[in-house]
């Protein structure tokens, strides 16, 4: 597999948040998936909870769902700054990738802050028309310590 | 706005009334930290999951203050001032981890045993009797401070005071009991998460109480029926008003209730899970209560919502500002189905929580909304003026109780 193409992937990830098209997120990931948001430390010991986790693309629409509808907040949107990945191996067609990642959190009132580091743990493969997808995304970040709330997905 | 008030007067003598400056003031913070969590309260420091074996220890705060909870070769669980003798620097600096025998100063290289107490003073005789400490030196007027500790139901409490009674007598016959039902056997830690707020930690600890916000505020908790006014249950304050657990019994007859709907509340719509197995709970305690919410005066609060199990200590950080320390927990002998569940209904806690995300915000609501109203009350009158259990949860009778036990300790 080509770097180019999960660099494109992750591009798309990037975008479809940054700008608001969260409907779009789920469907850039296989079906069933998992994806999780965890910290270093809870993965350094071995200790599986996330933030978020969802092992389908139903449970990530869910996440989407309820921040537009069931969900309180104050208004703010993300600025994703994604890394180069790094291709750690392919199997059976099953890439996995390290890629990391910053988000920028913009406050209604403009308060910018760096919300969150990390680094995406990847399993993409393709789908049936050739385009790649995550079967596996897994956000290690940095820190364990979140401002306030997470309302959208990192 | 009356700038000369003085601290420490209650407007009024209703524990019906709470003055906002008890958000605001840094005077009245200190007087917190004195006479709540260096007072005769017990904190939770940690879960004797975290520190199974002799050595294993987690660093944590009481108050202000900085502790080491480290488990010894007798097996006891011992608590100490997390400051050296010498210059006051951190003694331990990690989350967790094993020591040997001891724990040692970086900066100086002084060694402490598992119990906190002095034990080598590197070069205390200097160098072929030149330099080296005055004698003598009174290692125990030094020394860091031990705290007294106890365990209840896998939880690790600790105190600074000598007049702080039995941890069971503490909490009450009812709350006692009410610990005893969730955690009833051996836990195992499924994650550790942080959850920086922007407001007093009395707001974070009034809320948890607060049985009324609930499915007002949190409209997953009203759309599945996770918890509704409607359902069964209701709200135990112990005698003293500190302690609190409320309780959800899931009734067949909710279902048809158009309450919720006539008080045009946003909890009422036709909003529908994609992937319902998020809520696939499976009842593990054997007595229909499906969600149950616990809080330990001043600043734990241990959780059961369905299967999702978690106790959260609350931080002090100033008067406008706090953290919340996540530790999700399930039980040693879980099957991968159980642990699965778990995972999938984490989703609703923490700072990501479908529910607990909004807790996490209004308090800060809160006390951006009270900036120029230092001299102003709120009113919490839900219920009555009255701290006694309730068989209703449109109450508020447990942030009563809170503000019940804080003027007792605070001398207001």
């Amino acid at each position: 597999m080509e770097v180019g193409k999960l660099v494109e992937l992750n591009a798309a990830y990037a975008r479809v948040i940054d700008n608001e098209q969260f409907e779009e997120w789920p469907k850039l990931f296989h079906d069933p998936c998992l994806y999780k948001v965890t910290t270093v430390e809870n993965v350094a010991q071995g200790l599986e909870a996330g933030i978020i986790y969802a092992d389908s693309r139903g449970m990530l629409e869910d996440r989407i769902s309820a921040l537009r509808k069931a969900n309180i907040y104050e208004r703010q949107r993300y600025r994703h700054i994604v890394g180069l990945p790094v291709l750690l191996g392919e199997k059976n067609g099953v890439v996995e990738a390290e890629t990391p990642f910053l988000i920028v959190r913009i406050m209604r009132d403009g308060k910018m802050d760096l919300f969150a580091t990390g680094s995406y743990r990847d399993k993409v493969r393709a789908d049936g028309s050739g385009g790649l997808r995550f079967a596996e995304r897994i956000v290690v970040c940095d820190g364990g310590r979140f401002d306030t709330l997470v309302a959208i997905p990192f | 706005m009356d700038t000369h008030r003085d601290i420490g007067v209650w407007p009024e003598n209703s524990t019906a009334r709470v003055p906002y400056w008890v958000y605001q003031d840094e005077a009245n913070y200190k007087r917190e930290l004195e006479r709540l969590f260096a007072g005769p309260t017990w904190n939770f420091v940690c879960l004797e999951a975290d520190i199974p074996t002799k050595g294993d220890y987690r660093t944590n705060v009481v108050g202000a203050m900085p502790v080491i909870v480290v488990r010894d070769a007798d097996g006891r669980i011992n608590c100490f001032e997390n400051r050296c003798a010498h210059r006051g620097a951190l003694i331990a600096f990690d989350d967790g981890g094993k020591v040997d025998n001891q724990f040692k100063c970086i900066y100086h290289a002084w060694s402490y045993d598992l119990s906190g107490s002095l034990r080598g003073i590197a070069f205390e005789r200097g160098i072929n009797g030149v330099g080296g400490m005055a004698k003598p030196f009174d290692r125990e007027r030094f020394g860091p401070r031990k705290l007294r500790t106890t365990t209840f139901c896998g939880m690790v409490f600790a105190t600074l005071s000598d007049q702080t009674p039995p941890i069971e007598q503490y909490l009450g016959t009812e709350i006692s009991g009410r610990v005893k039902r969730v955690l009833n056997r051996p836990i195992k830690v499924m994650g550790r998460f942080v959850q920086a707020l922007p407001n007093n930690w009395k707001l974070y600890v009034e809320n948890v109480k607060d049985t009324y916000h609930a499915s007002l505020l949190h409209l997953f908790f009203g759309t599945f029926r996770i918890t509704r006014l409607t359902q069964g249950g209701g709200v135990l304050v112990s005698p003293d008003g500190g302690h609190h657990a409320s309780y959800t019994i899931d009734k067949a007859d909710d279902r048809q209730t158009t309450a919720y709907r006539d008080q045009g509340i946003r909890t009422e719509t036709d909003y529908k899970l994609a992937d319902p197995t998020l809520l696939d709970t499976v009842e593990e305690f054997g007595d229909k209560i499906q969600l149950q919410i616990l809080s330990v005066f001043p600043a734990l609060i241990l959780q059961q919502i369905h299967n999702c199990l978690a106790v959260r200590q609350v931080v002090p950080l100033g008067t406008d500002k706090m953290e919340i320390r996540w530790t999700y927990f399930g039980f040693a002998d879980d099957s991968p189905e159980m642990t699965t569940r778990r995972l999938k209904q984490q989703n609703l806690v923490g700072p990501a929580g479908f529910v607990s995300m909004e807790d996490g915000c209004v308090g800060g609501f809160v006390q951006r909304g009270i900036a120029a109203a230092g001299d102003e009350v709120s009113a919490i009158e839900m219920g009555g003026d009255t701290t006694e259990s309730q068989a209703t949860r449109a109450t508020e009778a447990s942030v009563r109780g809170f503000w019940k036990a804080y003027r007792e300790r605070m001398g207001y």
